[in-house]
């Protein structure tokens, strides 16, 4: 069997949430396979990640370069064709990073190419079962990969659960000289712009109301910041509500926003692409509002009511402040 | 006999001069007047000479009988005295022009009895425009009415222009009245037969006045008054084209080549037929010559008024439009880019320089602008063209462009598709009561076809209208069907967006399937499809709003009706623009709801003409405007003023707006929305 | 600057639902619209801006059957110059790698200086790009949502990465960029564009024209394949509070404040 790889994507130290995900991937690939994790960065912070990564994964490959302080895809690709061995199976998750590394690093190592996995049905011979969504996840596909060259995955965020126990006590080996020097960069990685923060920050809220398409126009938001204030919720929403300029980008919960883990999340006309699930999968409790008794968020939700959130909240907010005299 | 006072007409050089200032006066206006017409020949053609009669009969009731100006009690009032006492004086002005240099001219047919009737006349008219000049003067001056300011963006204030207006008008009275005044004052003092002055005109109170000065200031003031009033006159006849007052000139001109179907929408291009379009270079208005020239006549026509923007519900709501400044921004911009003097400026795009995509975008075409203007200027026709001109570039926002593919690919907006298009009829309760026919001349055929439209075909509320509709012309024993899925969006909208090419395919398509049904009526319970039906296509059979139906119907107790049980409601009937102003049917639809026994109606005070639109329809539920309210909002309010607790609407459109505005403005259960369909079929005798 | 944009036909998806043929193996496309993807919408967009400021040439490329002309025809309307349709029997049942390797040889037959691909589709998952500038040995980057031009040597690149940020980059050219939606506002594109363009001649190629070996593209050369479509079986989901509207808030209001919900 194919030895697995996992990508590990760390920041400030601290491995990311996927870490702990992409060590359950493998297993769904196959229980039995040896899972190595690699992170590549530079300097205490990656050594810091690195031990992280022991605790989930059972060995872990570190390539330390100073190249790699910000890590550039274009960088670490030819490293990872220096010591990924051939036939191997490597997991990296369906983000910007993996979007930028995924492909090409198929390319590099003659492998096929599996992406945005949400689930695997395991291997058969030499072929690589997985599962696919498609149009926005209406419809899903079994998808085969021909394993024989080896396989890069990019697994979706959030579609497997985490390692809870992070129990592992892996040998973390040091793979830098085997990866070789950093290759002159054609992209060169410049500086990152923070979005700025706007009045509230949805990160540390407790209590997020949160709108989407459902609350159709503009000015209904009246509505919503009128519940919010009985509730001693804040705002927040989803994408279409930042594209249409409707509220600032820092209040937007999703992959390309803000990742929340409120007590409470209610989505009021939401209907949940995955993007919007990735943001909310922290949060405890959470409750949906939709007229759309079919939409996804309900698959998330705890809670759901069927409703039109025009008519809906209005009455609860009505009820909350009656209840609070 | 020694005249008691010497004329200008009598001595040489006042003679000549009081010939050169008038030469030169005509010279000066009419080399204005030239340079104001050089955009009007740069620009398109606009087809306007047909239907003389008609031309003429609005040139009588709206220039001449100044139809519109009471609508506006006071300003109108003060209008219309003013514009009458300019007719009855044009006539003394002129005349006193020539008799600066021709001693004793009187215009023929002014000798005599008619001569002495025409003197009072014009002695009061002088009196009257006077006072007039003064109340104008404080009302303009001092209590500045709303409705005239100039926000800062727009541009700047005219308040000076139309108080320097007003002086002058006040100066000509004054010199015209001195100018006999000093005379007959003169003549009584020499005791020779004083010439007619009409007892209590400001004449009379000069000569009063002037009843005991010497010879030598009667003299005075009879020289000094004639100068002054030809200086006058004439620095006010090349002074008119400057500004808003250029009215005064063109006002007969633009009353007389007005629009004469309301409702309908200008070709692309005037003498361009459908088949010749893809010729054209380029569509709509990019550029100020792309205007024809009426617009541009209306351009120079608009007084500034503000009667558009203060009725126009875009305004109301803080849209970035104002009817008043699309026409005045229009006329600067022809000012500055056609100087009196120089070289002709080459032309500015006009979006991004006078205008702003948003305040195009804005307009619902709702029409109440142009009700209100009293020079008849038009504005739908200028925004279609310039949205035209924007579709042609692709600048379309991108809330307009999903709906706009979704006709192009599926014939409605919301991208359904085609075989759901009648699924309205498949819902439990209704498919077991009623079957509707789907017309297809062939196996399925009816004498009555009813054209449903988009959002009466898909939208889940007004599915419940087009049931309704369903149900009373069954109940008025009407044998009718629907084209399903061969119908499709009646494009009115679409075509009021400026894509005319994909207007032209659904009008075509829809043409074709109406033909074939071999329907010989048809009916229709959206006011936006009744209009494009009747103004935008050609070859079909006659049209009817429901409305008109329903009251037939009920006129020849074909349909009976209960009374109204609930004698809490108090209804009141919602105007939509497209029924009521685009389409003159304001009584029909009332007589229907007054039919029900036992049913209260109130008014809005925005009824009728004057109705407030709701929003607007068709692709205007799409577009994402810049505005601080909602039209549906204000709406709402009123009916609520006016003591009702039912509006009645007769338009699908309406009906999403405002029962969304109820829901907004948290009046749910103290107020509702019904359609007039809706209220028929609850109160029909079964 | 030469640009050359790769776009695709997808099925519109967004008002109907997709939904599956009985045996599994296509989604039921007879009612379905098609129409360009969405994210290659902009990529156009941004192609033609650029154009229009720096110069240069549109190029759209589309690799599909006889009704992709379409699509590219419509793009041609909003103002690309060229278009080229990548039609051969043997580009059926590509992968990702497939459709990379036929980008690619068309790519080596003209000299591009910025590549551009929609960040994904509907139907894909946003690999061609990184695939094709492996394969070309330029440099990608994904999700891009800013392009400045700096000279005729490198640009400066935006990225949409996570919490709302934007990481920017200086990209040699040439190079590919996947472009993610919301960097421009597309243009309109009317009848009257599409009926300007509609004879426009749009070479077609093939794998010999491409000089290409038909077994490394298409299902032949694929070695990642489709098996179905399948429609997946929800899960459990949320609780759905039933009743009156009252009753419901009753509900709503208890479990709220169990978790906190009400402050």
């Amino acid at each position: 069997m194919a030895e697995i790889f996992a990508y590990i994507l760390h920041k400030d130290g601290k491995a990311d949430d996927t870490a702990y995900e992409l060590i359950n991937a493998a297993a769904k690939i196959d229980p039995e396979a040896p899972v190595t994790a690699v992170v590549a960065g530079s300097g205490s912070e990656l050594d810091s990640a690195c031990s992280e990564a022991a605790k989930i994964y059972p060995a872990v490959w570190k390539i330390d370069n100073e190249a790699l302080a910000y890590v550039n895809a274009e960088a670490v690709r030819p490293m990872l064709v220096n010591i990924i061995p051939k036939g191997a199976v490597l997991l990296l998750p369906h983000e910007h990073f993996g979007m930028d590394l995924a492909p090409g690093l198929s390319i590099k190592l003659d492998a096929a190419y599996l992406p945005d996995v949400v689930d695997f049905e395991g291997v058969e011979g030499s072929t690589l079962n997985a599962i696919r969504e498609e149009f926005s996840g209406m419809v899903s596909t079994h998808v085969a990969a021909d394993l024989s060259g080896g396989v890069v995955v990019t697994v979706r965020p959030g579609a497997f659960a985490p390692d809870e126990d992070a129990a592992a006590s892996g040998e973390v080996v040091d793979k830098s000289g085997d990866a070789g020097a950093a290759p002159a960069l054609m992209r060169r990685y410049l500086e990152t712009l923070v979005a700025e923060v706007g009045e509230v920050d949805i990160t540390k809220s407790e209590i997020l109301l949160s709108i989407g398409r459902g609350i159709e126009d503009e000015e209904n938001l009246e509505i919503v910041f009128d519940l919010a204030k009985v509730m001693g919720a804040d705002v927040s929403c989803s994408r279409p509500i930042v594209d249409a300029k409707w509220l600032e980008k820092s209040r937007q919960v999703g992959t390309s926003g803000q990742t929340v883990k409120p007590k409470v999340y209610i989505a009021c006309g939401i209907s949940g692409s995955f993007q919007h699930l990735g943001g909310i999968k922290g949060s405890p409790f959470i409750v949906a509002v939709n007229k759309n008794p079919k939409a996804p968020i309900f698959q998330a939700a705890d809670v759901g009511v069927a409703a039109d959130i025009l008519e809906f909240l209005p009455e609860l907010q009505e009820a909350i402040e009656e209840l609070k005299g | 006999m020694e005249p008691v006072i010497v004329s200008p007409g009598m001595l040489l050089p006042t003679q000549i001069l009081a010939l050169l200032i008038p030469l030169a006066g005509v010279g000066i206006f009419a080399y204005i007047i030239a340079r104001r017409v050089a955009p009007l020949v740069r620009a398109k053609p606009d087809f306007r000479f047909d239907r003389i009669a008609a031309r003429l009969k609005n040139v009588l009731k709206l220039w001449l009988a100044q139809y519109k100006q009471p609508r506006y009690m006071l300003a109108g009032v003060l209008h219309i005295l003013l514009f009458a006492g300019f007719l009855i004086l044009s006539i003394r002005s002129i005349s006193l022009v020539i008799l600066g240099f021709h001693a004793g001219f009187v215009f023929p047919g002014l000798d005599g009895a008619a001569g002495h009737v025409y003197h009072v006349l014009k002695d009061y008219a002088a009196t009257m425009v006077f006072v007039v000049a003064v109340v104008a003067a404080i009302r303009r001056g001092i209590f500045k009415p709303a409705r005239y300011a100039v926000p800062e963006k727009y541009g700047k204030d005219h308040t000076g222009e139309a108080i320097l207006v007003l002086g002058l008008i006040a100066i000509l009275m004054v010199s015209e009245s001195l100018f006999d005044a000093s005379k007959a004052a003169a003549q009584q003092q020499a005791g020779v037969e004083v010439m007619l002055i009409a007892p209590g005109s400001l004449a009379w109170i000069f000569k009063q006045w002037l009843a005991n000065s010497s010879d030598g200031t009667l003299q005075g003031l009879h020289m000094v008054s004639f100068f002054v009033h030809d200086l006058t006159f004439f620095f006010f006849l090349c002074f008119l084209p400057l500004g808003k007052h250029f009215h005064v000139i063109t006002s007969i001109f633009n009353v007389f080549f007005m629009k004469l179907d309301k409702g309908s929408v200008k070709p692309v291009r005037w003498g361009v037929g459908d088949d010749q379009l893809d010729d054209l270079e380029t569509f709509g208005v990019k550029n100020f010559e792309d205007f024809t020239w009426k617009h541009m006549l209306d351009f120079y026509s608009c007084a500034d008024c503000g009667r558009c923007s203060e009725n126009c519900p875009a305004n109301a709501v803080g849209r970035p439009l104002s009817p008043r400044f699309i026409s005045i921004k229009a006329r600067d911009y022809s000012f500055k880019h056609y100087p009196l003097k120089g070289k002709f400026a080459p032309h500015e795009p006009l979006i991004g320089g006078i205008y702003e995509e948003d305040e195009i975008w804005s307009c619902t075409t709702c029409g109440a602008c142009e009700e209100e203007c009293p020079l008849m200027i038009e504005y739908i026709d200028k925004m279609v063209d310039i949205r035209r001109g924007m579709v042609d570039e692709g600048n379309v926002p991108q809330s307009l462009q999903k709906p706009l593919m979704a006709i192009e690919k599926r014939g409605n907006p919301y991208g359904m598709m085609e075989k759901k298009r009648a699924e309205w009829t498949q819902e439990e309760a209704f498919k077991e009561e009623l079957s509707v026919k789907i017309l297809d001349g062939k196996k399925e055929q009816a004498d009555t076809l009813y054209f449903v439209d988009s959002i009466s075909s898909y939208d889940d509320r007004i599915q419940e209208i087009t049931r309704s509709t369903a149900r009373v012309l069954a109940a008025a024993g009407i044998d009718y069907g629907i084209l399903g899925k061969t119908e499709k969006d009646s494009g009115h909208e679409v075509r009021r967006f400026g894509e005319e090419m994909l207007f032209q395919e659904l009008r075509d398509q829809n043409t074709e399937a109406i033909v074939n049904s071999g329907a010989t009526r048809i009916v229709t319970a959206d006011p936006h499809a009744f209009n494009a039906l009747v103004k935008d296509y050609n070859g079909l059979p006659p049209v009817e709003h429901i409305s008109q139906t329903l009251a037939r119907a009920v006129a020849g107790k074909k349909i009976r009706l209960k009374p109204e049980e609930d004698d809490s409601r108090i209804y009141t009937y919602h105007d939509p623009c497209y029924l009521g102003r685009h389409n003159g049917i304001y009584d029909i639809p009332r007589q229907v709801i007054d039919a029900i026994p036992g049913i209260r109606r109130v008014e809005m005070d925005r009824c009728r003409d004057r109705s407030f639109c709701c929003g607007g329809g068709g692709l205007m539920l799409f577009y994402e405007p810049i505005e601080e309210t909602r039209m549906g909002k204000l709406r709402v309010e009123m009916a609520k003023e006016a003591g009702a607790n039912v509006i009645v609407t007769a338009c699908p459109f309406c009906m999403v707006n405002i029962e969304d505005a109820i829901k907004t403005s948290g009046l749910e259960g103290e107020m509702t929305a019904i359609d007039l369909s809706e209220l028929i079929d609850r109160h029909l005798e079964r | 600057m030469e640009i050359l944009v790769c776009v695709k036909r997808v099925p519109d998806s967004s008002e109907n639902e997709i939904e599956v043929k009985g045996d599994g193996t296509d989604i039921e496309r007879d009612d379905l619209v098609y129409s360009v993807n969405e994210w290659d919408n902009y990529a156009v967009e941004e192609a033609i801006q650029i154009r229009d400021k720096v110069g240069g040439t549109v190029t759209v490329a589309s690799v599909g059957d006889e009704e992709t002309e379409e699509v590219i025809r419509r793009e041609m309307a909003m103002g690309a110059d060229n278009g080229i349709h990548l039609m051969d029997d043997a580009f059926e049942g590509s992968d990702g790698k497939g459709l990379a390797t036929t980008l690619k040889a068309l790519v080596e037959q003209g000299s591009y200086d910025l590549i551009l691909t929609g960040a994904q589709a509907d139907d894909g998952a946003g690999q061609v790009g990184g695939m094709l500038a492996a394969m070309l040995d330029y440099p990608f980057a994904s999700l891009v949502n800013l392009i400045e031009v700096v000279d005729d040597k490198k640009i400066k690149v935006g990225r949409e990465i996570a919490g709302g940020n934007q990481e920017m980059n200086e990209i040699d050219l040439p190079c590919v960029l996947s472009i993610q939606t919301g960097i421009n506002e597309p243009r309109y594109v009317g009848i009257r564009g599409i009926r300007k363009v509609a004879s426009v001649e749009i070479p077609v190629k093939g794998v010999s024209d491409l000089g290409i070996d038909a077994g490394v593209v298409g299902a032949a050369g694929a070695k990642v394949k489709r098996l179905d479509y399948f429609v997946p079986e929800l899960g459990e989901g949320a609780e759905m509070l039933e009743g009156s509207t009252e009753e419901i808030i009753e509900k709503l209001i208890e479990l709220l404040k169990a978790k906190g919900g009400i402050k």
